[in-house]
């Protein structure tokens, strides 16, 4: 793939800030991921050895740190991320039929992205929101009591 | 604070946030004004009250009327009826079949209804979370002081006295573990409340965090006098940002009344809090993964011994705590170990939160005093099953047991439970019917523990993998007897040779399956039939 050149300038300038802001010690190191993951939709090569150029931690380990939590995006995603809890509460309340119907109004599989850029489809483990499962997070926006038939008009929200 | 003639509180968790609670809160405010009575009447959200199917709900004090589910075209009429003139607006209220927990015990009025005890949950949904103001009036800090005016041996003897046990799923003693930290040699010690609740069907810790922030930075405070530590963390796992933003404000109001800082309430007392977001991993529930993730590493649990208390945080002694356990300090500190003690069973003392979820009638977040047996929660919270009978529940999230039909008069309490061979967990309560398959229950647990292994010890990463690889077979009619010696006997490698409780307990639901549901799983196997129609039995 081609290096955007003003992009990786941009990731850089963008961590610097996030750095001055949050500190550059090791326990400081979770917290820029965070941000990092949330502003820039996901932690790139380039961010990864800003970081590591600005903390003196080695790019290994923070490759390891960032691919280790499931909040921390270390890929390019749509524009949308669609999750669908698999945890054993949304199942039992109906989950296994929205996640068959998920998998086709989105027309693709868990851990894909749509050809159009506009979904990524990936599954969860419980987000503490059992009490009126089965659950979709869109984004960071919780559905809850979800049948399928509602999908098509959850998802119309989001271009 | 100011005195108000009545309070308006309006449910707001995701679920009626999504159906216009805010909507209704504006035009609350808007028509209040309209009738003049913004200065008499308050307006307050309050977290998910404990159910679901009637949201958003709006309640009334001091009549404590439950009014659901209200849209924003309904307020101008019950501004007008109910707090202007005074009348019950009867057609909106919420039909009591509804209501559990807290909403049921009120709908009810007391004594017709087993009362909730409430102490973990005392002010949730009645105050308003973002208020000092309101958690002082509910006597909020009173324990902090009673603490303060003792030594922290006799507040750590009052913790041992009282027998409060974790509530984070294992029951230790609190007041040993305080004790431990307190004896440990350091120049320096931490404490911790952990709030990575990431059991499946758990949200208790959510609750309490979202609807009584203050309660657990007095806790902590209480703790670290008594241990002698001047510095705590809360880890609270990503997904629960309400509740991040609720601790933070919580957090600054303390620091500005002095409640957090130096010289705490003029003693020599010093403390600080932080807040530690969790990035979305199960295992850094477990203690030492918790550690390692608030020191900017991968939440890869630790080999213990050492444990926690003598070497910690950065290596020095730290006191870890569930968030519900943390909940019932500052009510014990305030009323005493013998009044905490006339709760629950002579065993357990005090009440456990359970999160009530699965085919029942209705779902959602009970505190009851411990050793209240299973048939009775689902008869009398849960109004019974939704379509079919009772099959099996699930407790305490993954890691729990599984309670066959015939266990479920066990009373639910630490030591009763253990006797049978069953664990409480978490609280939660996967309530399920005939309907379900158990083995495809049990394949749903055991891929959630596959992908939440951490991947730092053999026996859990390919032990939860090739049992779930077996599990899959099964359900695809692919099946064989020997699988299940097979997966018997993985159950006992995980359990002796797991780092962690989370592979150490990743076979319970294997385990209870094949105890309790042998001849539905040999119908998979032997006749190629899932009796509950469920698995797809075919590749």
């Amino acid at each position: 793939m081609p290096v955007n050149c003003s992009e990786v300038r941009d990731t850089i300038i963008q961590v610097n800030q996030i750095i001055d802001e949050i500190g550059s010690t090791r326990a400081d190191l979770i917290p820029i991921l965070q941000r990092i993951s949330n502003e820039c939709g996901h932690i790139s090569n380039s961010a990864i050895n800003e970081i590591a150029r600005r903390t003196n931690i080695q790019p290994s380990q923070i490759f390891a740190v960032a691919t280790f939590y499931r909040m921390l995006m270390t890929k390019p995603h749509g524009r949308h991320i669609v999750q669908s809890c698999e945890s054993a509460p949304c199942h039992v309340a109906g989950g296994r039929e929205l996640f068959q119907a998920l998998k086709d109004v989105l027309q693709i599989e868990p851990d894909q992205t749509s050809p159009d850029n506009r979904w990524t489809f990936l599954t969860t483990s419980c987000l503490g929101v059992c009490g009126i499962g089965p659950v979709v997070l869109v984004d960071t926006d919780t559905y809850g009591n979800v049948t399928p038939d509602q999908l098509t008009s959850i998802l119309s929200k989001y271009e | 604070m100011t005195t108000v003639r009545s309070l308006v509180l309006i449910s707001n968790d995701p679920e009626s946030k999504s159906r216009g609670s805010e909507a209704i809160f504006d035009a609350f405010v808007h028509h209040l004004q309209r009738f003049g009575l913004e200065e008499e009447v308050s307006v307050s959200f309050a977290s998910d009250i404990g159910q679901s199917f009637v949201s958003p709900l709006v309640i009334i004090y001091p009549e404590a009327v439950i009014y659901g589910p209200i849209s924003p075209a309904d307020v101008p009429h019950l501004v007008e009826e109910h707090l202007y003139k005074g009348r019950i607006v009867e057609e909106k209220r919420a039909p009591a079949k509804a209501l559990s927990g807290r909403i049921a015990w009120l709908a009810a009025r007391k004594g017709t209804l087993p009362a909730e005890n409430r102490i973990v949950l005392k002010n949730v949904g009645l105050i308003d979370p973002d208020s000092i103001e309101q958690y002082l009036g509910a006597e909020g800090y009173a324990g902090l002081a009673n603490a303060l005016s003792m030594s922290p041996s006799d507040v750590i003897a009052m913790i041992k006295e009282s027998g409060l046990q974790g509530r984070g799923g294992a029951g230790f003693p609190t007041g040993l573990k305080w004790g431990f930290v307190k004896q440990a040699v350091g120049d320096k010690k931490y404490v911790i409340c952990n709030a990575d609740e990431s059991e499946p069907g758990t949200f208790k810790d959510r609750m309490v965090l979202e609807g009584d922030p203050h309660a657990i930075i007095e806790a902590m405070l209480i703790a670290g006098y008594a241990v002698g530590a001047n510095e705590g963390y809360v880890y609270i796992r990503g997904e629960y940002q309400l509740a991040i933003e609720r601790i933070e404000t919580a957090i600054q109001q303390a620091k500005v009344l002095g409640f957090l800082g130096d010289q705490i309430l003029k003693s020599d007392f010093n403390f600080k809090m932080h807040v530690h977001a969790g990035a979305g991993a199960y295992i850094c529930g477990e203690e030492t993964a918790l550690i390692e993730s608030i020191e900017g590493k991968r939440g890869e649990p630790r080999s213990r011994p050492p444990y926690p208390t003598t070497e910690g945080l950065w290596g020095k002694p730290s006191l870890i705590n569930n968030v519900e356990t943390l909940a019932n300090v500052p009510a014990i500190l305030r009323n005493g170990a013998q009044w905490f003690k006339g709760f629950g069973t002579p065993s357990s003392p005090g009440t456990k939160v359970y999160t009530m979820l699965g085919n029942v009638n209705v779902t959602g977040l009970i505190e009851v005093p411990m050793g209240i047996t299973l048939r009775e929660i689902i008869t009398i919270y849960a109004k019974g099953m939704k379509r079919a009978s009772f099959k099996f529940a699930q407790t305490g999230g993954s890691s729990g047991s599984i309670i066959p039909a015939i266990l479920q008069d066990t009373p639910m309490d630490f030591d009763s439970y253990k006797k049978v061979g069953l664990s409480l967990g978490s609280g939660a309560l996967l309530i399920c019917d005939e309907d379900n398959c158990i083995v495809d229950i049990v394949k749903v647990l055991t891929n959630f523990f596959c992908v939440e292994s951490c991947g730092k010890c053999t026996p859990c990463r390919i032990g939860t993998k090739r049992m779930y690889d077996l599990l899959m077979g099964i359900t695809k009619g692919t099946g064989k007897l020997e699988d299940l010696e097979e997966l018997k006997s993985l159950n006992i490698s995980l359990f002796d040779l797991s780092n962690c409780g989370l592979g150490q307990s990743a076979g319970t639901p294997v385990r209870d399956m094949v105890e309790y549901f042998k001849t539905e799983v040999e119908a998979h196997i032997k006749l190629g039939v899932c009796p509950a129609g469920i698995c797809p039995m075919h590749a």
